[in-house]
């Protein structure tokens, strides 16, 4: 292979590193009406009034939006494709507003500077009302936070919205009791993980206007441009064809921006004003009126034989949805099917849960999208299991994961088609030492240095559901572009498809252009999410590729008046193959199309659809030292073996990893979202809110032990949001290796730390 | 108030707002490479140079410039490509929006330290945030790429 596997440049390099103008606010160009939001300082309340006559006096002020200018249609934010089961709980503005920082009215004008005076001067009266701000008790909490009759919901989520229950669930697989009234061991743990901010550098923003042809054009930082088209023609009944979303380059998005965050405030303002708009969020908005990682609770109950077999599981997860229901059922259904199945041998599982509505900010979609939270608790349990059987963990793992060819009850009775987990755990134990290492070693009169593991899986795309094409043409010049509408957000995803799709055409990568996604000109796709565009768009490139050469063979066939049969493509050139000098170049082949009378037009595509979702697999393996005085964890060394099928690209995977596990540890150990006794975020800024920097991490070391998944371009699965797993765990049984705590609530903050190794000892 | 200046080697006079910010002023100039990560000095995507000095723009008070030099990327394009075809060659700018101002810092750095060992690297960029690549692409590139100035020295 010539491009698959190699450590191709990305194509967009030269213009990223000389800072060229390449997003949304970097090109759009004024004037423009910037749009500022009034947000509610209250958790839960009524608007009893707005009154805007002071705000519209300002110079130069545009509009004030209520609720009652913008359409009464419920919807979701959250990015999803047709099948989506997330509630429909949201109206552009309400008179209701239901978390702190939640819209209350929408304010336009010419200047940044009188729309911030406008938003101070919209005077909103409320009327207070009392507000759920712990999950725990928002069953029998008096407020109830969506109390509205157009609420629309699927039956299948079992809603209760009297009692804030936004949906629960079960499934499972045999009779865990019996199971576990058999087994050696049963241990039970709760578990605890917080919400947390996405935090991609580039905050929200988008740029709304009318084109030449009134067509309503929205430029957005999105990872869906599809999905905000159909969702912007939804709330405001247009057409969808009516509505033109355009991709720019986008600066991070890590599932942030797989939801609506300000296109619906921005057409908003361009439908009232006629007048092109642009909506910006700051750092402090991004923070506390956007979406973050779901909170939620994990009960884990775990039987096993004394050989370390586990032969049953249970899983409980309680979920905190905040106050819309934007990614709620994605995310708790991947907390236990993506975590539960890496017990491969269990007789009996069973995953029960319930979302809960409350007057905090909205959970949303963020790397890992609820299997991390999942990952934390079972893989921590399982570590704990093996503790308690006096095994070693890694022995542990080896002895219950799920291997090749078998069948997973808990992931959708899909069969493991590739896996190469039980080597990437050996590589990964040898890359930190482990033997050597394990479990730990005093090196200061209070340090000591620790090693822990945990392994992980996600998925690719997902199956059934995700829907994504892609278009390969031929050009005037013999070079070829790739058309794509996933919706690349800083991967890299653009340069994969174009590396696949140099490798099919038999070509050089400088001979494929890869075009940046507008709904008017590229082919639809769900999106970049789920991990899924190298997997689903990159087949869907496969297959296009395909049809193209064979566009060009039916025309080179004519051209050199030779059955196709007789001919075969070779990259530059088709020619015969028993009379080589009979031949037709790409480039001449690309001339016909305009010289030709006959010729087509070489373009060419195709849709990809994958019934299943091949689990890319891993294993993470840190060693940590930790200071018993203060409580203090230093990660020393992160070591990370990845089976994700097929690399593609051998940079773009190693910094996806890289940055992953980076995010993973500022998870486990710094990134603690507080809210106040009235629900409003304590940590809004970088000040407050830690992000690794470079000083806190050590160089993470990464290797890859690929499979070859059938189902995948050039055997490839996927890498995006693995690798955000494992760090949590690993580093929770590193410091119960040095100390003999275990820490179940993230993040591990030093006081935490110290406090469990008090009450240890007491 | 009226200020004088040098943005990028072209001497500039405008009469300013005294509380506008400098990266504002900059990308109303026509420095788009300047970023707003954060606006409380607390990400480095804003930094640029005041007389050659990294300063970040987003909290730095415009009247300070009156008579002074301002470099942004768009000043060192050249610096910048060399510098940046060692970090494409690492993948090391995934999303790229913190690449100007850090690609700013490095250079500054370049400039300020001989043979900076891992430990003073990290430490002089330490006030550059990256929520993509985990950091460890980036320390590659520079490596590489000093390995490489020091050899042509
Ligand atoms: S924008 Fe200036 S430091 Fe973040
Ligand atoms: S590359 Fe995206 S923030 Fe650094």
């Amino acid at each position: 292979m010539r491009q698959i596997s190699q450590k191709v440049r990305k194509l967009d390099a030269q213009a990223l590193v000389t800072g060229m103008p390449v997003y949304t606010q970097d090109i759009v160009q004024g004037p423009y009406l910037t749009v500022k939001i009034v947000r509610s300082p209250h958790a839960h309340a009524k608007i009893l009034s707005v009154d805007a006559s002071k705000a519209m006096k300002v110079p130069g002020a545009a509009c004030v939006l209520t609720h009652r200018d913008v359409p009464h249609v419920r919807h979701t934010l959250g990015g999803y494709a047709y099948a989506g089961s997330n509630p429909y709980d949201r109206l552009v503005l309400e008179d209701r507003v239901r978390f702190v920082g939640d819209a209350a009215a929408i304010v336009a004008a010419e200047t940044a500077e009188a729309a911030e005076r406008m938003a101070r001067l919209v005077k909103v009266e409320y009327e207070v009302l009392p507000a759920v701000l712990d999950m725990d008790t928002a069953e029998e909490a008096p407020a109830v936070v969506h109390p509205e009759e157009d609420y629309v919901c699927k039956p299948s989520i079992r809603n209760g919205n009297a009692r804030n229950v936004l949906a629960c669930g079960e499934s499972g697989n045999g009779d865990v009791e019996k199971v576990f009234s058999q087994c050696d061991v049963v241990l039970e743990d709760d578990y605890h993980t917080l919400g947390n901010s996405q935090c991609m550098m580039e905050t929200f923003r988008s740029y709304s206007f009318y084109d030449k042809n009134r067509k309503l054009t929205v430029i957005s930082s999105t990872q869906i441009p599809f999905l905000v088209r159909r969702t912007i023609a939804y709330v405001f009944g247009l057409p969808i064809s009516t509505v033109r979303v355009i991709k720019p380059k986008v600066g991070g998005g890590f599932g942030a921006k797989q939801s609506l965050v300000t296109e619906l405030f921005g057409a908003a303002v361009t439908i009232k004003t006629g007048l092109p708009a642009m909506v910006l969020f700051d750092r402090r908005e991004s923070f506390t009126a956007t979406t973050t990682r779901h909170e939620m609770k994990l009960r884990v109950k775990m039987g096993a034989m004394r050989d370390g077999t586990v032969r049953a599981v249970s899983l409980y997860v309680r979920e905190n949805a905040g106050a819309y229901g934007d990614h709620a059922m994605g995310c708790v259904g991947l907390s236990g099917h993506k975590s539960l199945p890496m017990l491969g041998k269990v007789e009996a599982y069973s995953f029960r849960y319930d979302v809960l509505y409350t007057n905090l900010i909205p959970g949303g979609a963020f790397r890992g999208y609820g299997a991390t939270q999942g990952c934390f608790a079972v893989e921590s349990m399982v570590n704990k299991m093996a503790h308690a059987l006096g095994l070693d963990p890694v022995e542990m793992r080896l002895k219950n994961i799920p291997m090749e060819g078998d069948v997973m009850p808990a992931y959708y009775g899909e069969t493991l088609t590739s896996s190469h987990l039980d080597r990437c755990i050996r590589r990964g134990k040898e890359m930190i030492g482990w033997d050597e290492k394990y479990p730990r070693r005093q090196t200061g009169s209070h340090t000591v240095r620790a090693v822990g593991m945990a392994a992980s899986m996600q998925g690719s795309g997902i199956g059934g559901v995700d829907k994504c094409f892609a278009t390969v043409r031929l050009d005037e010049d013999g070079r070829y572009t790739v058309l794509n509408g996933a919706g690349d957000m800083g991967t890299g995803c653009d340069t994969i498809l174009a590396q696949i799709a140099a490798e099919v055409l038999e070509t050089d990568i400088a001979n494929v252009h890869a075009a940046a996604v507008d709904t008017d000109y590229s082919p639809y796709d769900k999106g970049s999410f789920a991990s899924a565009t190298t997997y689903v768009t990159g087949m869907a490139v496969v297959k296009a590729c395909e049809r193209l050469i064979g566009q060009m063979m039916a025309e080179a066939a004519a051209a050199l008046e030779t059955p196709e049969e007789r001919l075969v493509f070779q990259g530059d050139c088709i020619l015969e193959k028993d009379a080589p000098e009979n031949r037709i170049s790409v480039s001449d082949l690309a001339r016909r199309q305009m010289t030709s009378g006959n010729c087509h037009a070489f373009t060419a595509t195709c849709g990809h659809m994958s019934q299943t979702s091949p689990p890319p697999l891993m294993a993470g393996f840190v060693e940590i030292e930790l200071d018993t005085q203060t409580g203090q964890v230093k990660v020393l060394d992160y070591a990370a073996c990845i089976d994700c099928g097929t690399v593609i690209n051998a940079n773009l995977a190693r910094v996806q990893a890289e940055g992953g596990i980076v995010q993973g540890i500022g998870m486990a150990l710094y990134e603690n979202m507080q809210f106040s006794s009235q629900g409003k975020m304590r940590n809004n800024s970088f000040l407050q809110y830690k992000i690794p920097s470079r000083l806190d991490v050590p160089p993470i070391r990464v290797a890859f032990d690929s499979s070859y998944e059938p189902t995948g371009p050039f055997g490839a699965k996927s890498i995006g949001e693995i690798v955000i797993n494992t760090p949590a765990p690993a580093i929770a049984d590193a410091i119960y290796n040095a100390c003999g705590v275990y820490m179940t609530e993230l993040p591990f903050l030093p006081e935490r730390v110290l406090d469990a190794i008090n009450n240890k000892a007491e | 108030m009226l200020i004088t200046t040098v943005l990028n080697g072209k001497s500039l006079r405008q009469e300013v707002p005294a509380d506008k910010t400098l990266l504002d002023f900059l990308r109303e100039n026509g420095c788009l490479s300047v970023k707003r990560g954060c606006g409380t000095e607390n990400c480095g995507l804003c930094t640029v140079w005041v007389d050659g000095t990294p300063v970040l723009s987003c909290s730095y008070p415009l009247p300070r410039i009156d008579g002074h030099e301002v470099t942004t990327l768009e000043g060192v394009r050249e610096e910048a490509a060399a510098f940046g075809a060692y970090m494409a060659g690492e993948g090391a700018e995934q999303c790229g929006y913190c690449s100007p101002g850090f690609i700013m810092t490095v250079l500054a750095m370049e400039r300020e330290l001989r043979n900076p060992a891992e430990e003073e690297i990290n430490a002089y960029l330490a006030g550059c945030l990256c929520r993509c690549t985990g950091y460890s692409s980036q320390m590659r590139a520079i490596r590489k790429y000093l390995e490489k100035r020091h050899e042509t020295d």
